[in-house]
């Protein structure tokens, strides 16, 4: 239920309603794309990304110099979780051996282990929390693949290159707009159940900056659905696949050639450091929300933290894109209990328009992420005030959902969107009738560990595929092909490092050289920092309980290196 | 600082409110804690770092099964930590993990019929119809529905009903008859897709396309463009209605 205070608002919205739904029945578009220069000006304006103290140069390795996105940089500076001379042991003997090994057990950490399962290789996932608690998980619109008669794959390509500003590696958005058709059918052959028109034909619609119905989809629980049937086939092949959950990676492994060889594992359970030799190695680490850059809410699962940057980038792996950052325009403001949530894109795809507090269209609904967010925090912003503000102290646009089954017909919303439908209908909203409130909510990391279209990194030996990579996307992504690169490239990885593994050869003595290394650098860049990464989880622990945690003597380390985390800035 | 200010109102956060406290007792122990707190940021907020029970903290996971009471009831509530609020008195614990066995199967080698069900989860066949899993279910999902259509061989009825299924284990771990329901839900939801949807024609069309190397020379000439080129024809080119 809405309070009060917002009824007036609510009536805004209600009045330009029919006159709304009348725009958008006649075909046009419901408000001007933005041109070049518009796009531009809006972004430098107004995208948190363009904000003084958004990016610094990074000081240590591979990147030095270079900008990079503020938070990440800490991570990049801060000091290992090991000692690497208490390693040795667990080098000379490793804990785990395997062929394979996977860090990260998402979306395209399975993928790799079952292409790898197909190519007859033996892997390992190592997963932080469980596996599937990824955010695979929890995308929810859909997924791009140019299935339908109108669309092709080169048209496919020309979107996403465009909404990535030009920048994108223009072989990595070559494979994957050209492998997708092929991974709806692998999936479907694996029990995806897709939406579907009733001769078969797959059932397509808009997604921000597609110029075609693209969007493939299963409900609005795209995510939940891959996800379930991806960890299924893998819990069908234990004699090919195993998995050891509550066991993040903190530091790869390499030989004495320099190629990697494995990792080092931090069980959560036992707090012990555990070693895993491995012929090679894929990093299926996801993103980095739970950073929670620039203090927003995110939309980001627990564990995304931004590991398998920073465990590569020790090991000498090249970052590309690391200034940009993906602010999804839709996180629910509104309850308060579920501020930052993912408000799906698919919302605008059926037909959901953002509005002011006035009820007016400000933006056309379906422009690519980065622009449509810059636009709703224009409208929110001083310059325009015309956000709605809650009585915590957000504030927001409406995203007026009721236009859907206006346009598509009684009981579309419902069937199309339970997952949100439930969310709201938690605490009393039912958004076939009322609209949401939304305000931009930390999505994506658009860049990440350099790949080429084989999942390789300048690190001979690993592998790195969805979330974590970068190229892929430039430095904006569009809706739905996030899930369309975690398939793509889980599989390349899982088929490209499978074959690496059947002939590569570890070299002398498994080490963390590099990891001393960086110590050193640390040391002689003078820099000093509290903070210990990868940090694994954030800590929402309250300040004045971490402080008496804090109490501890000597260097005795905290039950996880969250703990020793920063307190919080305000 | 003034950057960190900055940042909050980016954020879309402008200033903090002063939060009612209710008391809650985190298996066993009280805490006071915000009264607009789901129980996992009450538990957080009693000081607690997670490590098994979150997951996606919103819902779609099944990380984080509860079970609680509340004063003056005698029933055993269950709920997802992320998304119940606490009440006043509310006792609660979290299920850190939930026992089960999965059935390994070949999904190329089963039919969608009730003989799979009897052979895969043959336990499904205990089920009582008490309907404890269905008032269990944090997602409100007919689950005793969905296990006697399985007991019926209606493969695509038990995909439908369990579609919303986050596999959080609660049904399981109620049922009288040890049933293990969600997993028969994503069997079912697996045979679905792979034997019982039409297949499209569209897609193959597709698929033939790129496998015969179709789109090599314009993916080519795309790739070769220049930005400016490239960019005038994206801003110029038309948008499906």
């Amino acid at each position: 239920m809405y309070p009060d205070y917002l009824a007036e608002t609510l009536k805004a919205v209600e009045r330009t309603r029919p006159a709304r739904l009348e725009l958008a029945m006649s075909g046009q578009p419901v408000y001007p794309p933005m041109n070049a220069d518009e796009r531009k000006d809006v972004l430098s304006k107004y995208h948190p990304d363009f904000a003084a103290g958004a990016k610094r140069p990074v000081r240590v390795g591979p990147n030095r110099g270079e900008d990079i996105t503020t938070e990440v940089a800490d991570m990049l500076e801060a000091h290992s979780m090991i000692e690497p001379k208490l390693m040795d042991i667990h080098l000379r003997e490793p804990d785990y051996e395997t062929d394979l090994l996977i860090i990260g057990g998402g979306g395209a950490g399975c993928w790799a282990s079952i292409m790898a399962m197909r190519n007859g290789v033996k892997s390992l996932i190592a997963t932080k929390l469980r596996m599937g608690d990824a955010n695979t998980m929890m995308s929810e619109g859909g997924m791009q693949a140019a299935v339908s008669k109108t669309d092709s794959p080169t048209r496919h390509y020309l979107d996403a290159i465009g909404g990535g500003h030009f920048e994108n590696i223009p072989e990595l958005v070559r494979v994957l707009t050209e492998d997708a058709p092929d991974v709806v059918r692998d999936l479907e052959n694996l029990g995806v159940i897709w939406d579907k028109m009733d001769d078969g034909a797959m059932q397509v619609l808009h997604g921000g900056g597609t110029s075609r119905k693209r969007m493939v989809s299963c409900r609005d629980l795209i995510g939940a659905t891959i996800m379930r049937t991806l960890m299924d086939e893998v819990k069908n092949h234990p004699d090919m696949i195993s998995v050891r959950e509550f066991e993040p990676a903190v530091e790869l492994i390499l030989d004495e050639n320099g190629h990697c060889a494995g990792a080092v594992l931090y069980s959560l359970d036992t707090e012990q450091f555990l070693t895993v030799k491995a012929k090679s190695t894929i990093i299926t680490t996801g993103g980095f929300g739970r950073l929670h850059i620039r203090g927003f809410a995110t939309t980001n699962h627990y564990g995304a933290t931004g590991d398998g940057l920073v465990i590569g980038y020790r090991a000498g792996a090249q970052l590309k894109f690391m200034d940009s950052v993906q602010y999804h325009p839709t996180g629910a403001v509104f309850p308060e209990q579920i501020a930052g949530f993912l408000i799906t894109e698919k919302i605008r795809g059926a037909g959901g328009q953002p509005l002011n507090k006035f009820g007016e269209l400000f933006v056309f609904p379906r422009e690519p992420r980065d622009i449509e967010s810059a636009a709703i925090i224009r409208e929110c912003s001083a310059d325009r005030n015309n956000g709605v503000d809650t009585f915590v102290g957000r504030t927001g646009v409406w995203l007026d959902s009721p236009l859907i089954d206006m346009i598509h017909g009684d009981g579309y919303t419902r069937h199309q969107f339970p997952g949100m439908c439930r969310q709201f209908d938690r605490f009393g909203i039912d958004i076939v009738k009322q609209p949401m409130l939304v305000y931009p909510s930390l999505h994506y990391q658009n860049g990440g560990i350099g790949i080429n279209e084989r999942c390789e990194t300048n690190i001979p030996g690993l592998y790195v595929a969805g979330e974590a990579s970068g190229g892929v996307h430039g430095r904006n992504r569009l809706m739905g092909n996030s899930v369309l690169d975690y398939n793509v490239f889980g599989r390349r990885a899982g088929q490209y490092a499978s074959e690496y593994a059947k002939s590569a050869k570890i070299v002398g003595k498994l080490n963390v050289d590099h990891v001393a290394a960086h110590a050193a650098e640390l040391e002689r860049e003078n820099i000093t920092t509290d903070l210990v990464s990868p940090l694994i989880l954030p800590s929402y622990t309250p300040d004045d309980v971490k402080i008496q945690q804090m109490a501890r003597l000597g260097n005795i380390p905290a039950r996880h290196s969250m703990l020793r985390s920063r307190l919080a800035s305000s | 600082m003034e950057s960190d200010k900055q940042a909050s109102q980016e954020g879309g956060k402008r200033q903090r409110v002063q939060a009612n406290m209710v008391k809650v007792f985190i298996m066993g122990k009280p805490h006071v804690v915000p009264e607009h707190a789901t129980i996992m940021r009450a538990i957080e907020h009693a000081g607690h770092q997670i490590i098994r029970g979150a997951g996606c903290r919103e819902g779609f996971c099944g990380a984080c099964a509860t079970i609680y009471r509340l004063p003056g009831d005698f029933k055993l509530y269950t709920g997802l930590a992320c998304t119940t609020l606490v009440k006043e008195g509310m006792s609660l614990t979290m299920i850190p993990s939930v026992p089960m066995e999965k059935t390994v199967y070949d999904l190329e080698k089963l039919k969608p019929n009730v003989n799979t069900i009897l052979e895969v989860y043959p336990v499904t066949f205990r089920c009582v119809a008490c309907g404890t899993c269905t008032k269990a279910c944090p997602q409100k999902l007919p689950v005793m529905d969905y296990i006697q259509a399985a007991m019926r061989g209606d493969i695509a009825a038990v995909a439908d009903m369990s579609f919303d299924c986050v596999a959080c284990g609660l049904c399981a771990l109620r049922c009288p008859a040890e049933l293990i329901q969600h997993e028969v839900g994503i069997l079912c939801k697996r045979l679905t897709g792979r034997y019982l949807r039409k297949e499209s024609k569209e897609l193959d069309d597709r698929l033939t396309e790129v496998r015969s190397r179709q789109y090599d020379a314009e993916y080519a000439e795309l790739m070769e463009m220049d930005t400016s080129v490239l960019s005038k024809l994206y801003y110029g080119r038309d948008i499906e209605p």
